[in-house]
């Protein structure tokens, strides 16, 4: 517990420290990041994840080795019909939690280079600017997961048998 | 769970008692009362379809006759709405027991440039291995979405394209007279309650 007290306030210091000697260095948060599998021939996936900054940022674009083309997308529903288009960037207002899921902005990897299958660790690289100007580039490993398992499936999965 | 099987019970009892409320299988399209959907039990769509599956066959609404069809439009690099639908198609199957059973998923794909047979069947049997995929020729696909008053478009990107499209779930009786329409935004308990009701006129 001693130990695991003074680890802890080190760390505290360290990073204090590290956030005097940087300045105001902005520090992006990925939680979450997975990618959905594909199916053979199919040259199009979608990567989802929760970022949070904490000063107001944006996410301008994101790479990454298992796709030729990667872009951010939008996806809208007015009145039962999905309307999809890339957008030049994600807004990060500081300190708010932005998710990028199947509702709303999605990573799209276009141009697969192969078939991705559950379990694949998929690196991504997200470019993040400060409200300065100031870029920051964010390695990812985004885990694959099936078609099935990428939706909540609720509580009554698997009651039915 | 419950409270579904329990409506289910309630719902067909009360079907016993009055024969006469079974009317629906005779081919009438009287209106039935959705909780969650929109009942499209006056709309005369989709009726003619001719498609083929990934096998190769020419199918027809004709050709599921006795299931109960649940038409979605979609293409196997949507990223997010056609996934979903899916899985929730998948999960109110479970929901409805034994009914689930007479439910025959129908993925019509807007996009049959890119979706051929062998991606199309890889794509819907990861959800289900009972579900099927329809695909046209490019002017079949525009008759076909135009009988069911579907909007589907490609939105150029660089060198390639994705789409916007009509996200509703298009669900048939087993007579073949288009009932129901489910929206993306209904969850799979929802929809497994108005597919119930579905079932219970025919």
């Amino acid at each position: 517990m001693t130990a695991l007290r003074s680890c802890l306030a080190r760390v505290l210091v360290c990073s204090l420290l590290a956030c005097f000697s940087l300045g105001a260095a902005a520090q992006t948060k990925v939680d979450d990041a997975w990618v959905r599998t594909s199916v053979p021939g199919q040259p199009s996936s979608g990567a989802f994840m929760r970022i949070t900054t904490d000063t107001d940022s944006k996410l301008l674009s994101v790479s990454s080795p298992v796709a030729k083309d990667v872009q951010i997308h939008e996806m809208s529903m007015t009145n039962d019909v999905m309307r999809m288009g890339p957008v030049d960037s994600v807004a990060l207002p500081a300190g708010k939690t932005v998710s990028l899921d199947p509702d709303g902005y999605h990573v799209m990897l276009m141009g697969l280079v192969g078939q991705i299958k559950e379990g694949d660790q998929v690196p991504l690289t997200l470019t993040v600017e400060n409200a300065k100007g100031v870029r920051e580039t964010i390695e990812v490993k985004a885990a694959a997961r099936s078609m099935m398992d990428s939706m909540d499936m609720g509580h009554d999965h698997g009651s039915m048998h | 769970m419950n409270d579904l099987l329990t409506r289910r019970q309630v719902v067909t009892g009360m079907g016993l008692l009055g024969l006469g409320l079974l009317a629906g299988c005779d081919g009438s399209t009287t209106a039935l009362d959705f909780k969650y959907g929109k009942d499209l039990s006056n709309k005369i769509m989709g009726r003619t379809f001719k498609l083929t599956d990934t096998s190769g066959e020419v199918k027809t609404l004709s050709s599921y006759r006795g299931l109960m069809p649940v038409v979605f439009f979609g293409f196997t690099q949507c990223p997010s709405v056609c996934p979903t639908a899916l899985a929730r198609a998948v999960q109110a199957k479970k929901l409805m027991g034994e009914d689930g059973k007479t439910m025959q998923v129908i993925f019509i794909t807007v996009d049959p440039e890119r979706d051929t047979p062998e991606i199309l069947d890889a794509y819907v049997k990861q959800f289900d291995p009972g579900f099927v995929a329809l695909r046209g020729t490019p002017e079949q696909t525009k008759a076909v979405a135009k009988e069911f008053g579907v909007f589907y478009e490609k939105v150029p990107i660089g060198d390639t394209y994705t789409m916007s499209h009509t996200a509703t779930s298009f669900v048939f009786d087993s007579r073949g007279n288009l009932r129901l329409g489910l929206s993306p935004s209904l969850s799979a308990k929802q929809c497994a309650e108005d597919l119930l009701t579905v079932m219970e006129v025919c």
